[in-house]
C-alpha cells in the first residue's frame, strides 16, 4: 500500500510489508478469510431467518389442514422434484470441486467447475419452469382461476399452492442470483484475478450456492412428499 | 488456506451419500408409517443438510467464532418455530368457556 507520508524515515516505522493480495488492516491472509467467512455466514443467517418465517407459516398451515396438504401434495411432480433435487447436489459437488481448484491454483479446472455448476444451476431453473408451466396448465395456481379436482380441500389446498409458489419462486430468484454470481465468477477467474493466495470470492459464493442447495433439500421433502403414500 | 485441502475422493464420498439419502427419502415416503413419514422426511433432511454444511461449506473445520454465528442462527430458527408451535398446538387445551 502506497503512503502519503513524505518522511520516508517515518514510512518505514508504521508500515510494514505485505504481500500485494493482503489488504494492510489484517495481520495475515488467514484472518483475512476468517473475517470473510464469517461475514458471509452472517448474511446466511440472515437467510435462515427470513426462510424460516415462510417454513414457519407452512409449518402452522400443515398443522391445520394435513389433509389438504397430503392430497394437494399428491398432484406435485415427484420425478421433477426428485430430478431437481439430485441436479442442485450434484451442482453442489462441482461448486466444491471449484474452490478446490482455486485453493491448488488450478486456473482451467476452476473455470470448467465453475460452468459446470452454472449449467446444471440452469438445468434446475428449466425444470422449475417446465414445472410452474405445468401448474399453469392444471389450473393450480391459487386466486380467480384455481381449479382442484377434490371439492372439499378447494380452499385449503391453494395455501399449499400459495406457499409452493412462494418458497420455490424465492428459492428460484436466490438461484437466479447464484447464476449471476457464478458468471462474475467465470469472469474474473478467466482474468487471472484469482491466485492460491488469494480465492476468496470463490469460496464466499460457494457458502451461498451450498446454502441454496440446503434450503431445497428442506423444501423438497415438505412440498413433494407429504401425501405420497395416499 | 490454514487448512490442508480436502481430497476429491472425500467430496465424492459425500456427494454420494447425499444421492443414496435422497432416494432414501422418496422411498421412504412410498410407506405409510403415518406421522413417523414425516419424522423420517426431516431426519433425513438433517442429515444431509448436516453434510452440507459439515463438508461442503466445510464449518466442520472453521473457527469457533463461526460455529458460533452458525449455532446461534439455528438457535434463533429453533425458537421461532418451537414458540410458533407451541402457540397453534396448545389451542383449545384449556376449556374456554371455564376460563375466559
Amino acid at each position: 500500500m502506497r503512503s502519503t507520508l513524505t518522511d520516508p524515515a517515518t514510512t518505514a516505522i508504521t508500515l510494514t510489508e505485505h504481500a500485494p493480495e493482503l489488504r494492510h488492516h489484517f495481520d495475515d491472509a488467514p484472518q483475512q478469510l476468517e473475517s470473510s467467512t464469517l461475514g458471509m455466514w452472517v448474511f446466511l443467517v440472515t437467510e435462515i431467518m427470513f426462510f424460516g418465517g415462510m417454513f414457519g407459516s407452512y409449518m402452522v398451515y400443515r398443522n391445520l389442514y394435513p389433509e389438504a396438504f397430503a392430497s394437494a401434495s399428491h398432484s406435485m411432480n415427484l420425478f421433477i422434484g426428485a430430478i431437481n433435487t439430485g441436479v442442485l447436489i450434484f451442482s453442489s459437488f462441482t461448486m466444491v470441486l471449484a474452490v478446490r481448484s482455486a485453493q491448488l491454483g488450478q486456473k482451467k479446472a476452476l473455470i470448467v467447475f465453475l460452468i459446470l455448476t452454472l449449467i446444471l444451476g440452469c438445468v434446475f431453473l428449466g425444470l422449475k419452469a417446465t414445472e410452474y408451466h405445468d401448474k399453469w396448465v392444471e389450473h393450480h395456481i391459487p386466486g380467480p382461476g384455481f381449479q382442484y379436482a377434490d371439492a372439499r380441500y378447494f380452499h385449503q389446498a391453494q395455501i399449499l399452492f400459495f406457499l409452493y409458489f412462494a418458497m420455490t419462486g424465492m428459492h428460484a430468484i436466490h438461484m437466479i442470483v447464484g447464476a449471476g454470481l457464478l458468471i462474475t465468477l467465470i469472469v474474473m477467474a478467466a482474468r487471472n484475478r484469482f491466485s492460491v493466495a488469494w480465492y476468496t470470492p470463490v469460496e464466499i459464493i460457494g457458502l451461498y450456492w451450498h446454502f441454496v442447495d440446503i434450503v431445497w433439500i428442506f423444501l423438497f421433502p415438505l412440498l413433494y412428499l407429504i401425501g405420497n403414500t395416499k | 488456506m490454514s487448512h490442508p485441502i480436502v481430497s476429491v475422493k472425500t467430496y465424492a464420498t459425500v456427494f454420494f451419500a447425499l444421492l443414496v439419502l435422497t432416494i432414501t427419502t422418496v422411498a421412504v415416503s412410498k410407506l405409510d408409517l403415518g406421522e413417523y413419514n414425516f419424522v423420517a422426511a426431516m431426519t433425513i433432511a438433517v442429515v444431509k443438510g448436516t453434510l452440507v454444511v459439515a463438508f461442503f461449506m466445510d464449518v466442520r473445520r472453521a473457527s469457533s467464532m463461526t460455529k458460533l454465528f452458525v449455532a446461534a442462527g439455528l438457535f434463533w430458527l429453533a425458537i421461532l418455530l418451537v414458540f410458533l408451535l407451541s402457540d397453534y398446538l396448545s389451542r383449545g387445551w384449556l376449556p374456554a368457556g371455564h376460563w375466559l
